[in-house]
């Protein structure tokens, strides 16, 4: 259960940033719609710990958040978080496997080959698990960002625009994986996107402006 | 796995790593050639004068009289008379003299006129035979006998000068009455014979050489017990023989006395510019290689500078990160050392038969060196702080705005 109340940031004294509050149970899913420039990666950053907001709260499962230290943020993030970015970034001297398994030793968890064995059955790139990541195509790399992202079994998941480099087919079936797998570890599934093709999917819906 | 991410990175990049560990292999094989090649040379030419305090021959070169007869690698400067430097070894002073006689080779080995004392200074050991004992009987250096084949009860005919192809006096024949054991010490690369064989062996050559040449011979004749000899070694009772007697010989008659403590530090400081010059030179191959790893790593960097973002948000603290940059600078140092120790080795082993061939000198230590160690302290250094300049980059990165940007 991801509750978020009241969140402001700014990054200099012209432009402040207010938020609205949401909350999102488990196995459910929050889409964030808004255009450029509406604040949608900066929210996505505050509430992924990676900016520290001036006011508000962010607790998941009534743990508070918003004002960790660096470290401390650091360390949240990696256990209770799974974040999937924009667009797919990895370490490119690893395999597939070893990307995923990154996160379990970044995270300080043990490393889990069957896991991500699992996921990569479910996702569908099992036999990509020893190629390098920069010979996957923009979809096959999306589903390997939504792996990593499940590694750690996180409670919350956000995801940046998931969808925006990806063609209807692609978009439909990434979006699918995205809500099934979420709701398969119970996690709360939050979607920062401008994509308006996923705009009637999701009822549970914020738009920024 | 940060040593997994490392090794990886490292074959990510096989030119770049390539180019980085050749240079670290080469500077680090230049100078640890030098280090073996100057231990060692010291080492042999400190045990071949060990106890030899003054050399007296020809007037000529100091340096060569020392190399021709301590040493065995350069030409002797002449003949002198035995019985002036027997006049010299009457001195109180004097320990005892070791005559040395040369002219004469077998396959380019030098053979020796010379007593039983040179056994003894050696502390030379049988390992079969026994000592000379008539003429034209001669003992064989445990090099001598390893490279011809020779045993003991064999017979073979030297020929005339230093050179292998000197002319062979065919009618007379040595014949092998012991071998030596190795005493890795000039003595291994001898065939050691009785001043009288080599008198000998000379005067059979000269009975068949043209009557103009056999009369002006056959005035020497007339003092016949004027032997020649090329050289001998000499020992002091006490250091006070090295304060008085040098100049002496030098001043006072046709002799030359060298010392060779004295030579051998000259010919060490000549050497030693040599020597400085190509460590200089090494040492500029390793700078430039801890510059190709800084190259290498920064340009890397800014590459992969999203993925470093990417680690630190899912859960790396910078330090780690850092850690994991230096390993790759240190990979790649410890490669180069390795690479570098090894193909020092090697280019012992191909000097040292070129040594062989050419001087009998033999060089084999393959021992790791004292300064190899720092050698390797210094290796580590230059990659630890070729990774670590660009790294220090990974404690200001933002995270948020290099994952929001790209």
């Amino acid at each position: 259960m991801l509750t978020v109340s009241d969140l402001t940031f700014s990054y200099n004294n012209q432009k402040k940033f207010s938020f609205p509050s949401f909350s999102c149970a488990e196995r459910e899913t929050l889409l964030i719609l808004g255009n450029s420039g509406t604040g949608k990666t900066t929210f996505l950053h505050l509430l992924a710990l990676l900016l520290q907001p001036e006011s508000g709260s962010i607790q998941i499962n009534n743990q508070e958040f918003a004002h960790l230290s660096p470290r401390e943020a650091t360390k949240m993030r990696a256990i209770h978080l799974g974040i999937i970015y924009q667009k797919s970034h990895f370490v490119s001297s690893l395999s597939v496997l070893d990307n995923l398994l990154l996160a379990n030793y970044l995270a300080d968890k043990n490393q889990s080959k069957e896991q991500a064995i699992k996921l990569a059955k479910s996702l569908g790139f099992y036999e990509l698990l020893d190629k390098k990541t920069t010979l996957l195509s923009g979809g096959e790399q999306q589903r390997v960002s939504i792996a990593r992202a499940l590694m750690n079994n996180p409670e919350v998941i956000l995801a940046d625009e998931p969808t925006s480099n990806l063609d209807d087919e692609n978009c439909e079936k990434v979006i699918n994986l995205l809500e099934n797998q979420s709701k398969n570890i119970g996690a709360s599934l939050v979607i920062v996107t401008h994509d308006q093709r996923l705009k009637d999917k999701f009822s549970n819906k914020i738009i920024l402006n | 796995m940060l040593l997994k991410i490392s090794w990886k990175n490292i074959l990510n990049k096989k030119l770049n790593s390539f180019l980085c560990v050749l240079l670290m292999t080469l500077g680090i094989a230049i100078i640890s050639l030098l280090l073996l090649l100057g231990k060692q040379l010291q080492d042999k030419f400190a045990k071949n004068i060990s106890g030899i305090d003054m050399v007296v021959g020809a007037k000529g070169s100091p340096l060569q009289l020392i190399l021709s007869s301590v040493y065995q690698i350069d030409n002797p400067t002449g003949n002198v008379f035995l019985s002036d430097v027997q006049e010299i070894a009457q001195n109180p002073l004097v320990k005892e003299m070791i005559p040395l006689s040369m002219g004469d080779n077998y396959q380019s080995y030098r053979i020796v006129g010379t007593n039983k004392k040179y056994f003894e200074h050696f502390k030379a050991q049988f390992a079969t035979g026994v000592m000379f004992k008539q003429d034209l009987e001669a003992v064989l250096g445990a090099q001598v006998a390893l490279n011809t084949g020779l045993k003991v009860g064999d017979t073979f005919s030297s020929s005339h000068g230093l050179d292998a192809e000197g002319e062979v006096h065919g009618e007379t024949k040595y014949k092998v009455a012991g071998v030596l054991e190795f005493n890795n010490s000039v003595i291994d690369n001898l065939v050691l014979t009785s001043l009288n064989s080599v008198w000998n062996i000379h005067e059979h050559k000269e009975a068949e050489h043209t009557e103009e040449e056999h009369k002006a011979h056959e005035a020497e004749e007339a003092d016949m017990p004027k032997r020649e000899i090329t050289s001998a070694l000499i020992k002091f009772r006490s250091p006070m023989g090295l304060m008085s007697m040098p100049r002496n010989i030098n001043q006072n008659s046709k002799l030359q006395a060298a010392l060779p403590s004295i030579e051998v530090n000259r010919l060490f400081e000549l050497l030693g510019i040599g020597i400085d010059g190509l460590q200089i030179l090494a040492a500029v191959i390793i700078l430039i290689s801890g510059i190709s790893v800084f190259v290498s790593l920064y340009n890397s960097l800014k590459e992969r500078k999203y993925e470093m973002a990417l680690m630190l948000s899912m859960g790396a603290s910078r330090t780690r990160l850092f850690l994991m940059l230096l390993l790759e600078g240190v990979l790649l140092a410890l490669f180069g050392f390795v690479a570098g120790v090894v193909l020092s080795r090697v280019g012992i082993v191909l000097i040292s038969n070129q040594l062989n061939k050419k001087f009998h000198f033999d060089v084999n230590q393959m021992n790791l060196q004292t300064g190899e160690i720092y050698l390797f302290v210094g290796a580590l250094a230059i990659g630890i702080l070729a990774a670590a300049l660009p790294s220090i980059n990974i404690y200001r990165l933002n995270i948020s705005r290099t994952l929001a940007e790209e």
